[in-house]
């Protein structure tokens, strides 16, 4: 039993100079093939327990409301035999309104929001299904080359059902113009797969009066179907 | 119909913001069963400077060869308070810390058994996306049968092995680039 390698394209190389970071940082030499033994297929339970049932609304989590658009972000978590994920752990952050992050490695020029953290929780339920409430982040600029700007996002952490399932990503704005110039988002060689990463406006999830609604759907890595395993 | 995993990004360098709820350096509460270890290391660049911005976790067996997960149908028995997760996110000298027990062996492809090991994924700031590499422990006889150190080239392989310190820590670095570097794995 094993998952299934990523599709060509799909996701990006280590070394991708356009983002200068990935230059001292890749690795150089070849990497060795791993099978997946029962120390890849297995992977740490989270649960209920490990969080607080608030821990999804990032707009409650001090005294005053945070400035900025109130949105709400969910979507379903799926593995890539269509299968929903119950029982994940997601963790999110990202930056406020004004585009600055709550952090001392950030120095941009633009105001910190003493109600916003930019931090929040959630775990999957039976359908795969996860849902935030948080604030539009804003775009800001970062140093990779001149006048580089980075588009909305958030960045979303997930634990799967085995270790080779764990995925760090980001989920980006329908509509963003600085998604063309950003080399994060266009490390990824494949159009399609770089564009799964653009969340969609959803009029389903939209609050009347109160919060634009964004799906964004998240695939982990699935099974290789075997004769004994046929996927659902 | 298949759907394709999505795509991975970089966990950039405010991962602290996200990740620090849930640092994790002391793995094994008293009374978990097992000989204590502690873990230490540091992750250097290709100029060897040190990365201060990296996330470290580590997953392992508990010293009965058992995963508490459900896709460890193996009958040996769990440690209820030992999850056998840990997370560290690396200082402004590189460093990361983990105070765990030994892991038992677990099975390995074919028939085989593994030596004991950990699993570590790290994450960081121009990583577009995870490494995965394994620790494996000094002087321990069946590292000479391990069915994933034998995919190793023989004079790589000092890279996954913790080496004992004379304070009874065991180090094991991580070089991302260049000479020594670190064996990551394609998983």
């Amino acid at each position: 039993m094993s998952y299934r390698r990523p599709y060509r394209g799909t996701q990006p190389d280590y070394l991708f100079p356009p983002y200068a970071s990935t230059v001292k940082r890749a690795p150089s030499q070849p990497l060795v093939v791993l099978p997946h033994t029962l120390s890849e297929l297995t992977a740490p339970v989270f649960g209920y327990s490990d969080i607080n049932p608030d821990d999804n609304d990032l707009t409650r989590q001090h005294k005053g409301e945070p400035l900025g658009e109130r949105i709400v972000v969910s979507g379903r978590v799926l593995d890539e035999n269509s299968r929903p994920l119950e029982g994940l752990l997601i963790e999110i952050w990202q930056a406020n309104a004004a585009g600055r992050y709550n952090h001392r490695v950030d120095q941009h020029d633009a105001p910190l929001d003493p109600n916003f953290t930019g931090a929040g929780r959630a775990i999957t339920n039976s359908e795969g299904r996860y849902r935030f409430v948080t604030i539009r982040p804003g775009e800001y600029p970062w140093r990779n080359h001149y006048n580089a700007w980075r588009p909305a996002h958030i960045h979303f952490s997930l634990f799967g059902p085995a270790i080779v399932t764990r995925l760090i990503t980001q989920m980006y704005f329908p509509g963003d113009p600085l998604l063309e110039y950003d080399p994060m988002f266009t490390c990824v060689p494949d159009e399609k797969a770089r564009n799964r990463l653009i969340s969609l406006f959803d009029w389903e999830t939209t609050i009347p009066e109160h919060a634009l609604g964004y799906r964004f759907d998240i695939v982990l890595r699935g099974r290789e179907a075997t004769p004994m395993e046929t996927p659902r | 119909m298949s759907l394709r995993a999505t795509t991975s990004q970089t966990i950039g360098p405010y991962l602290r913001i996200g990740l620090e709820w849930m640092v994790i350096e002391d793995l094994a509460p008293q009374g978990v069963p097992g000989e204590r270890v502690r873990i230490e290391g540091r992750i250097v660049d290709a100029d060897g400077k040190p990365v201060n911005d990296a996330a470290v976790e580590i997953w392992q067996a508990n010293s009965h060869g058992k995963y508490a997960s459900a896709e460890d149908a193996q009958s040996n028995p769990l440690d209820s308070v030992f999850r056998g997760y840990g997370r560290s996110l690396t200082d402004d000298a590189g460093n990361f810390r983990f105070r765990t027990i030994k892991p038992g062996r677990v099975p390995g492809p074919e028939g085989s058994t593994q030596a004991p090991h950990v699993t570590v994924t790290i994450f960081m700031r121009g990583l577009l996306k995870q490494l995965q590499t394994r620790i494996y422990f000094a002087d321990d006889p069946a590292n000479a049968e391990d069915p994933v150190l034998a995919l190793v080239p023989v004079e790589r392989r000092p890279t996954l092995i913790a080496k004992k310190r004379a304070d009874g820590a065991l180090e094991w670095n991580v070089v991302l680039q260049g000479r020594n570097e670190t064996v990551f794995f394609d998983f």
